[in-house]
């Protein structure tokens, strides 16, 4: 069934196009059918995987080389793909009546279903192969999707960025899922994941684990390559709110999460994602501060909130893994809301500037509404679900196994720069003074859709937490951190210290938005005097050096002298010729074996040798064109007498057309110049010599190495199958025929080659 | 005979890369042939060096007793023979037309055309 479901999905994307062409009114809604289904169908699955029932399929990829394709439905994987569903829906009915204004929309729908498929196939791949292909995919589709307005250069530029860092990524995991592979002997994931004492025992665990993280690290935009992040908002409001908050991103996390149990007894892995994911999580919300742009502003809170999903992974225990897969949930639901809102304040102010806007909610309050509730489910203001994510975070700060004081102290701090976030966007945006001369409108009930759905879900989950703790947490849990069990999530947990840090967040959130000025003013000015590395610019700069490199390799390797080219491979083809003689020795017998030159094979030889050095030393065309000839006719000469007569007859017969043909051609060529000075030709005369005489040896030693010769064959059955006693007749054009056919096509060819060349008019320059 | 045959061999090879990196665009024809040239008479030397027995059989098919010459290798040639013949002329004249569109038969010439 998985595999309908994400073959369903696959096909969608290319009807996507279709229906988005039939009904561009409707297509947002059209298109989300299908998502819906399969959240649906995903959804009825709750109650079989939280009781321990895994649907699994495999299906043969490659037999031949142990390749499977295959799916599992875990709880692990049922919370993503529940999210990639849910959410890709809701996206779809809002990008149908957002993308009304833009062209090209069959496409960007296409893209965005195929992306919608990539990852429910990348949570539900049950082997790394799979796994890999999907997480391909999905680099792919957003790199289309974030160039969507390729008109505009910036657009293409961030695509680009964002490609190559998590195709980067996307290698790196190759290898590590390869040294994986070495380890176990096996792609499938449940395996490697049930013994992670083999590879805690091999040397390749910090390889691997190295090389996963790059691969985890760059796909969800962790420090230090959190930068793409907010490069990816040039693409449209959907694709943010859905491949750059809610579920690409994320997608890291999954992997992260899907490995824990194999990696987590090794101190590496712990501290890496604890180290990481703090300062990422602190780096973020402190960049958030001074951005202007609302779209900015939630992509530098969502590298933020990856940074939190990584650091509670690291931390492994029952509160932060806990406290992970709410927040997991959380986010998602407030972050694509905000960015779709962000779409829609776009849409209908013209701008998303934070100092352009003010007081939407005298004209648009349901938008505005559901926007500040999000906002309280951000800032984890009661009584949004929000609230009880960073409880739980703190929870598991106060809990973490190392450095809790550390952890606890830039969480607190970027919660507070989050709930400043917050505030501005809540205070300035839709509260505040109105600025606006002509007054926006509501935004469409399409537009509105999505975001109501899921704030309200965020609100029910906020009231009612306890639901989510049987039916989707726990069967996560166990996957993340085996034996672990979910707690009873409450709104309220009573007076403790945990609520006093809650309390202390709101208070010092609110006390920068009351000096906001003064705290902006005063991170420009750190940013600009402490923290001057543009990440982007720099990577950018990178790719500009390797691009001078390589045209600087280019120019000295592609010189454009025809001869140098050739020199070259006479060189290397001397010294792997040279290379192929190492340790060969010749046997003892084979002076006995070795035949004497017969007189008239000196003589033809002879010929050859006289009449290729008149060639060389030729002081005019015709008699290089004739020496050359005569050497053609000792070859063929060689031919009769040992046993190739048909061979001396085409022989004799080809040399002769040459020698007329070339007789024609010089005719109109200028005389025999001589170029080269004598160095040059010293030098040539030892390269010539050195290919030569290596030639020589490897025909010697072709001669002296009879091998079982496959021509018995052609000898027995000449008569009998192909009645024909000529052996080398019947060859060409009965058992080869095929291959006398193709060298007719090439006779063919250059015979119109030849007359096109003769009869071609050129404009005169 | 067989090191005689290598040394023929070899030294048509030697000729033909000695072509190959002449700047004038006749020499490198003349390098093709010598190439083709050295290349038939090694594949056809693999067949062995049988006198007087050309790969003919009778009706009742072949006689182990009597040996004939190795016919895979002249079959090879003989194809080889007449590709060679394809591209000499062909290069004879791409030479020709060379020299029509260019004015130059140096190959040098042609670099520094492309340069500028």
């Amino acid at each position: 069934m998985l595999l309908t479901l994400l073959l369903g999905l696959f096909v969608l994307s290319l009807l996507a196009p279709l229906i988005n062409t039939f009904s561009r009114r409707f297509s947002g809604w059209l298109l989300s059918v299908v998502p819906f289904i399969v959240f649906i169908l995903l959804a009825v699955k709750i109650p079989q995987v939280s009781g321990g029932y895994y649907s699994t399929e495999e299906y043969s990829w490659i037999p031949e080389l142990g390749l499977i394709f295959s799916l599992r439905l875990d709880g692990l994987s049922q919370i993503f793909a529940l999210l990639v569903t849910g959410i890709g829906s809701l996206i779809l009915i809002y990008a149908g009546y957002y993308m009304r204004s833009y062209d090209k929309t069959s496409r960007f729908f296409g893209y965005l279903v195929f992306f919608m498929a990539s990852m429910l196939g990348l949570v539900l791949a049950a082997d790394l192969l799979t796994l890999f292909v999907f997480w391909e995919f999905t680099s792919l589709s957003s790199f289309l999707l974030i160039g969507f307005k390729h008109e505009r250069p910036e657009a293409r530029q961030a695509a680009l960025q964002a490609l190559l860092i998590t195709g980067l990524g996307g290698l790196a995991l190759l290898a590590g899922f390869i040294l994986l592979y070495k380890v176990y002997g096996t792609f499938e994931l449940a395996t490697i994941i049930g013994n992670p004492e083999l590879l805690a025992s091999s040397p390749l665990l910090l390889p691997v684990m190295i090389l996963v993280l790059i691969g985890a690290f760059t796909k969800s935009a962790i420090f230090p390559f959190h930068f793409w992040l907010p490069g990816a908002m040039q693409a449209p409001s959907p694709v943010s709110a859905y491949l750059h908050s809610a579920t690409m991103v994320k997608a890291g996390i999954y992997l992260l999460a899907r490995l824990n149990p194999l990696m987590m007894s090794s101190e590496w892995w712990v501290y890496s994602l604890s180290l990481f994911g703090v300062f990422t999580m602190f780096v973020g919300a402190w960049m958030s501060i001074t951005q202007n742009d609302l779209k900015k502003v939630l992509a530098y809170t969502t590298v933020s909130a990856l940074g939190t999903l990584v650091m509670l992974i690291g931390s492994s225990t029952d509160f932060a893994v806990n406290a992970m897969l709410v927040f997991l949930l959380v986010h998602a639901f407030y972050k694509a809301t905000l960015f779709m809102m962000a779409g829609n304040i776009e849409k209908k102010t013209g701008t998303r500037m934070i100092d352009e806007v003010g007081g939407l909610y005298r004209y648009m309050p349901v938008a505005s509404a559901i926007s500040l509730l999000a906002l309280l489910s951000m800032s984890g203001i009661p009584p949004m679900l929000g609230f009880i994510s960073k409880e739980l975070i703190y929870e598991a700060g106060i809990n973490a196994p190392s450095a809790a004081g550390i952890i606890l102290l830039l969480g607190f701090l970027s919660n507070a720069f989050i709930l400043f976030a917050s505030a501005r966007i809540a205070l300035d945006v839709f509260l505040g003074k109105p600025m606006f001369e002509k007054q926006p409108k509501e935004p469409d009930i399409s537009l509105l859709t999505g975001p109501a759905i899921l704030v309200i879900i965020s609100l029910l989950l906020g009231l009612l937490p306890g639901r989510l703790t049987d039916s989707l947490l726990n069967p996560a849990m166990i996957h993340i951190l085996p034996g672990s069990e979910a707690m009873k999530l409450k709104l309220w947990h009573g007076f403790n210290d945990i609520l006093l840090l809650s309390f202390l967040t709101i208070v010092a959130g609110v006390l920068m938005y009351i000096f906001k000025a003064r705290v902006t003013a005063l991170v420009s000015y750190a940013n600009l005097k402490y923290f001057k590395a543009r990440f982007s610019d720099g990577f950018f700069g990178l790719i500009d050096g390797f691009m001078y490199l390589t045209s600087r390799k280019t120019a000295i390797v592609q010189h454009g002298y025809h001869r140098f080219y050739l020199m070259t491979i006479f060189v290397v083809a001397s010294v792997l010729i040279a290379l192929t003689f190492y340790g060969w020795k010749p046997k003892a017998e084979l002076a006995q074996n070795l035949q004497a030159p017969t007189f008239t094979v000196l003589v033809f030889g002879t010929l050859i040798v006289v009449s290729t050095i008149t060639t060389l030393l030729a002081k005019s065309r015709l008699v290089a064109l004739i020496s050359i000839g005569l050497t053609g006719l000792g070859i063929g000469l060689i031919f009769i007498e040992y046993s190739g007569i048909d061979l001396a007859i085409t022989m004799i017969m080809v040399e002769t057309m040459m020698v007329v043909l070339g007789t024609i051609v010089v005719f109109h060529l200028p005389r025999y110049l001589d170029f080269s000075d004598l160095r040059s030709r010293q030098r040539d005369v030892v390269i010539a010599s050195v290919f030569g005489l290596l030639m020589a040896f490897l025909a010697f030693r072709s001669f002296t190495n009879p091998e079982t010769k496959i021509s018995e064959y052609f000898v027995e059955n000449s008569y009998l199958l192909a009645y024909g006693k000529n052996v080398v007749n019947v060859i060409l054009v009965d058992f080869r025929a095929l291959d006398t056919l193709g060298e007719i096509t090439v006779l063919l060819l250059a015979a119109f080659g030849i007359y096109a060349l003769l009869k071609l008019k050129t404009e005169p320059k | 005979m067989e090191v005689f045959i290598a040394l023929i061999i070899g030294f048509l090879y030697g000729a033909s890369v000695y072509m190959f990196l002449r700047r004038s665009i006749v020499k490198l024809v003349l390098g093709i042939i010598f190439l083709s040239h050295a290349t038939n008479l090694l594949l056809f030397s693999t067949g062995g060096f049988l006198r007087g027995s050309p790969p003919f059989v009778d009706e009742v098919g072949s006689d182990a007793s009597l040996p004939v010459a190795d016919p895979l290798p002249q079959a090879l040639v003989l194809t080889a023979l007449v590709i060679s013949l394809g591209v000499t002329a062909f290069s004879l004249v791409l030479i020709y037309r060379f020299y029509k569109e260019t004015g130059s038969v140096d190959l040098d010439e042609l670099a520094q055309m492309e340069k500028k």
